[in-house]
């Protein structure tokens, strides 16, 4: 443990090497943009909203940006939240959020920021014009059996509804051109646009299944659809708690992803709920070769510098920088969507893995070292260690008095010995048992057929 | 008169060998309403027959007399008339009329408790057990009466030379249950807390058509000595319980089950608010002095549990994370524990620090190889012996037939 000492010198330095001024949330001039490009968007530092909008696009960006003005404590940032989402809102037909998006705002943007009901009736209007020629054409295409025609009619009436907020029945519309598919590629389109609905509602059920049907047709998928499937899964597999699973997924995205699937995740979001699922559930070797050899997933990890720093902190042992790294990090998490009700259980995990792993290569470890390693304190370390020893995750027992942490691994032959002894017991025991209600059975039976007789 | 005279000089004759007994009994059984009609007559001609030599018609003769309602003087002479008998009777006539005998034995403690001294009744009783056994796996009537005047007369000791042997045959399934039941509340006595588990066990899992009361008391003492000895309370019953007993036995012992749950807890508070709650419950059914040993052996588990985490603890933290009020009463606690041989461990009292220990057994003395030794000879016996039973088993008619293995041979037989 020497390198603790050097450890907060170079985390400075990383720090300065990374982050210039402070934040700045208005642009004002070209070179600030510049720096704001170079500089990583899910870090320590706070949120910078507009970057971070800009990397998504369609309705996944309205939503992420009103789950950021409802979570967030900064007014400041809230309001900026919600102006994005109006405008964004404005350009697009959803009715329903827009006027959700005005009620949170309660004038506080000011007049050009209201409710604007001319817009929201004509946006209707055209919504109900839309939707019936939609309809006239669909029964047109039945009538006439033309199966490409009737599939794509169903696909722009799920986009239709999609861009209109009712998801159901988009759902239901892109499920119906299952029917009409005859190449695997329109498979794929179906499927993509249900994964795609399927995740705006938060079924993820539906995301693994079709998923699972959109692989069972490798001819026709290329790598950024191969990429973007990945990605939806290890959504899936995220939402179900199985962090494992979500950083297999998120680890195999290739770098084709690019921005191909901005209606979904970021690249920085791979990169950060890959290596945390996998900070918190893998064990050293596969970290190493799935996380940090692989290339591939380097290019994500570039983007978000400060994940690939306390990545290489845990697997170097220098678990305070990495500590301190996620809890700089645990606040911008805190405000995204999929990851923030995993944020705590995944922290714990990591934290006791770490624990786990420091104890791990001694036979007696002082208590008070490692306290300050983990950045608490004595009393504190000692319940943390108590809880893991008592579910066995570390062989170990405590000399409180000394305050010393003594690895202790069960003599095997003792305790070999004193289950031989156990199962004998119980064996005897068993077995008397039985004889005895085989007994009682068989007298009852003769009574009974006794008395028949 | 005469019959009875007559009766007397037969018995006088035919009680040497063993065919000559065998008319006799015939006779005797014959003669048996005649004596009972003339009960109140015969205790004069007790004297002319010699229990040891005339043991059969002594005891036909005692159940005759003792048949009617008996008055506490008349208990103390029929008291050692009996216990004189018991002592003195040929074992192999009195098993020709076993029911007699039983009879006969079951007036005498009667008699005792009416007298309230059952501590007389204990040895006869013993010495009677012994005669009527055709082998020591067998369980008699007399078993449970046993067992209950030496659970009355608090002589703990004797019943436990009976509860050591195996039981496996039986004549009754009720004299099983009061002697299982009695048998565990002997041994909870004597604090051999295994053996009332399994004798409890037994009781409970019974093959059993309705519920009956025994299986319901012997519930929930089994309920406290698992919490006692285990630590935890069993969540179902075995499988092989009957039906019954798995639907029903839960409902009627509900503040036993729901004292098991709040052991599980562990806070101790809780816990005795609850026992103190349910105090007269408890009481009724007798059992408080279980209950409160079930709770203070939740100290105990909770200490045990420090020895798995701690090398060592001071007796202030013992006593904290115990939720016991002083280290003093920790210090009681774990002193009391080690001289138990519950836990391994030193008290420093220098800095009040308590230093746990390994179990120091290494399974390297001959005393061990020994043991371990006559474990398995004595598996390997019970081992040959269901096996014995199994073949027993299936070469039994009834069985067979009902595995239809007679039809499959015959529709074989036929074919071809």
């Amino acid at each position: 443990m020497d390198g603790e000492d050097d450890a907060p010198k170079s985390l400075m330095e990383e720090m300065y090497a990374n982050g210039i001024e402070g934040v700045d949330d208005a642009p004002s001039s070209s070179t600030s943009t510049t720096i704001r490009k170079n500089r990583p968007i899910i870090s320590g530092e706070q949120l910078d909203i507009e970057a971070y909008a800009a990397l998504y696009s369609g309705r996944t960006k309205i939503m992420r940006l009103i789950f950021l003005a409802d979570h967030c404590d900064n007014s400041g940032m809230q309001l900026e939240a919600l102006r994005m989402a109006y405008d964004e809102l404005k350009k697009g037909e959803n009715t329903q959020l827009f006027r959700e998006v005005v009620q949170k705002i309660d004038g506080r943007l000011g007049p050009n920021y209201s409710m604007d009901a001319t817009w929201c009736a004509m946006v209707d209007r055209k919504a109900d014009q839309r939707k019936d020629k939609l309809e006239s054409e669909l029964n047109a295409y039945r009538t006439n059996l033309i199966k490409e025609s009737i599939r794509m009619g169903y696909n722009d009436f799920g986009d239709f509804y999609y861009a209109h907020g009712a998801l159901g029945d988009a759902f239901k519309s892109y499920v119906r051109t299952r029917d009409y598919c005859t190449t695997s590629k329109h498979i794929i389109q179906m499927c993509l646009s249900a994964i795609l609905v399927s995740i705006e509602m938060g079924q993820f059920a539906h995301v693994t299944s079709y998923v699972s049907k959109a692989e069972q047709t490798p001819e026709a998928l290329d790598p950024p659809t191969i990429a973007k499937l990945r990605c939806a899964a290890g959504l899936a597999h995220l939402e179900a708690k199985k962090y494992k699973l979500a950083a297999r997924k998120f680890l195999e995205v290739g770098p084709e992803l690019g921005n191909s699937y901005s209606e979904v995740i970021a690249p920085q979001d791979v990169a950060t709920y890959g290596g945390l699922c996998a900070l918190a559930s893998f064990d050293r070797t596969e970290l190493k070769n799935k996380v940090i050899d692989n290339i591939n997933f380097r290019n994500f990890l570039e983007l978000v510098p400060e994940v690939r720093e306390l990545i290489n902190d845990f697997y170097s042992s220098h678990y305070a920088s990495c500590l301190e790294y996620l809890g700089n990090l645990k606040s911008n998490l805190m405000l995204d969507i999929h990851i923030h009700d995993h944020v705590e259980t995944l922290y714990d995990q990591i934290r006791s893995k770490a624990l786990i792993q420091y104890t791990h290569p001694f036979v007696s470890v002082d208590m008070r070292m490692m306290a300050d390693a983990f950045k608490t304190s004595v009393a504190g370390l000692e319940k943390e260690l108590e809880s893991l020893i008592t579910d066995n995750q570390i062989q170990a027992r405590i000399d409180s008095h000394n305050k010393i942490l003594y690895a202790r691994h069960a003599d095997q032959r003792n305790a070999t010995f004193q289950r031989v002894l156990q199962t004998g017991n119980e064996f005897d025991w068993d077995v008397r048992a039985m004889l005895l209600r085989a007994n009682l059975l068989k007298h009852e039976y003769n009574l009974r057929a006794s008395r028949k007789i | 008169m005469n019959t009875v005279e007559g009766l007397v000089n037969q018995i006088q004759g035919l009680s040497t060998t063993a065919s000559d007994v065998l008319s006799l009994q015939n006779l005797l059984k014959q003669a048996d309403d005649s004596l009972h009609a003339e009960s109140t007559r015969l205790f004069p001609f007790l004297d002319q027959l010699d229990p040891s030599k005339h043991s059969l018609g002594y005891l036909y003769f005692l159940e005759a007399c003792t048949a009617g309602p008996v008055t506490k003087e008349q208990a103390g002479s029929y008291v050692l008339m009996i216990a004189r008998f018991i002592t003195s009777c040929i074992a192999e006539q009195i098993r020709l009329a076993p029911d007699k005998f039983i009879t006969v034995c079951k007036r005498f403690k009667d008699q005792v408790l009416l007298l309230e001294e059952p501590l007389r009744g204990v040895a006869p009783m013993l010495t009677a057990i012994r005669k009527l056994q055709s082998s020591s796996e067998h369980l008699t009537a007399l078993h449970p009466e046993f067992l209950l005047l030496c659970l009355l007369s608090r002589c703990y000791k004797a019943g436990l030379s009976i509860l050591e042997e195996d039981v496996f045959e039986v004549d009754q399934p009720r004299d099983l249950f009061l002697f299982c039941y009695y048998g565990g509340m002997i041994s909870i006595g004597q604090k051999w807390f295994q053996k009332a588990l399994e004798l409890l066990h037994n009781v409970v899992t019974a093959p059993m058509s309705t519920v009956n009361a025994i299986a319901v008391e012997a519930f929930k003492k089994y309920i406290l000595v698992s919490l006692i000895h285990h630590g935890q309370s069993p969540a179902n019953l075995p499988k092989y319980a009957s039906s019954v007993a798995q639907r029903n036995l839960k409902n009627l012992c509900q503040p036993y089950i729901e004292l098991a749950n709040s052991y599980s807890n562990g806070k101790i508070a809780d816990i005795e608010t609850y026992v103190e709650a349910n105090k007269d419950k408890f009481e009724s059914d007798n059992n408080l002095g279980l209950v409160k040993q079930a709770v203070s052996s939740m100290y105990k588990r909770n200490i045990q549990r420090l020895t798995q985490t701690y090398l060592t603890l001071s007796l202030q933290d013992i006593a904290n994370r115990v939720q016991l009020n002083s280290p003093k009463e920790a210090e009681m606690h774990v002193l009391q524990m080690i001289k138990d041989g519950e836990i391994y461990a030193t008290i420093n009292q220098k800095d009040g620090m308590v230093r746990f220990l390994e179990d120091p057994e290494q399974y390297k003395t001959c005393e061990m190889i020994e043991h371990i030794d006559s474990s398995i000879q004595r598996l390997m016996t019970l081992s040959k012996k269901l096996n014995g039973v199994d073949e027993l088993m299936s070469c039994d008619p009834l069985y067979l037939l009902k595995v239809n293995l007679l039809f499959h041979i015959k529709a074989s037989l036929v074919v071809t």
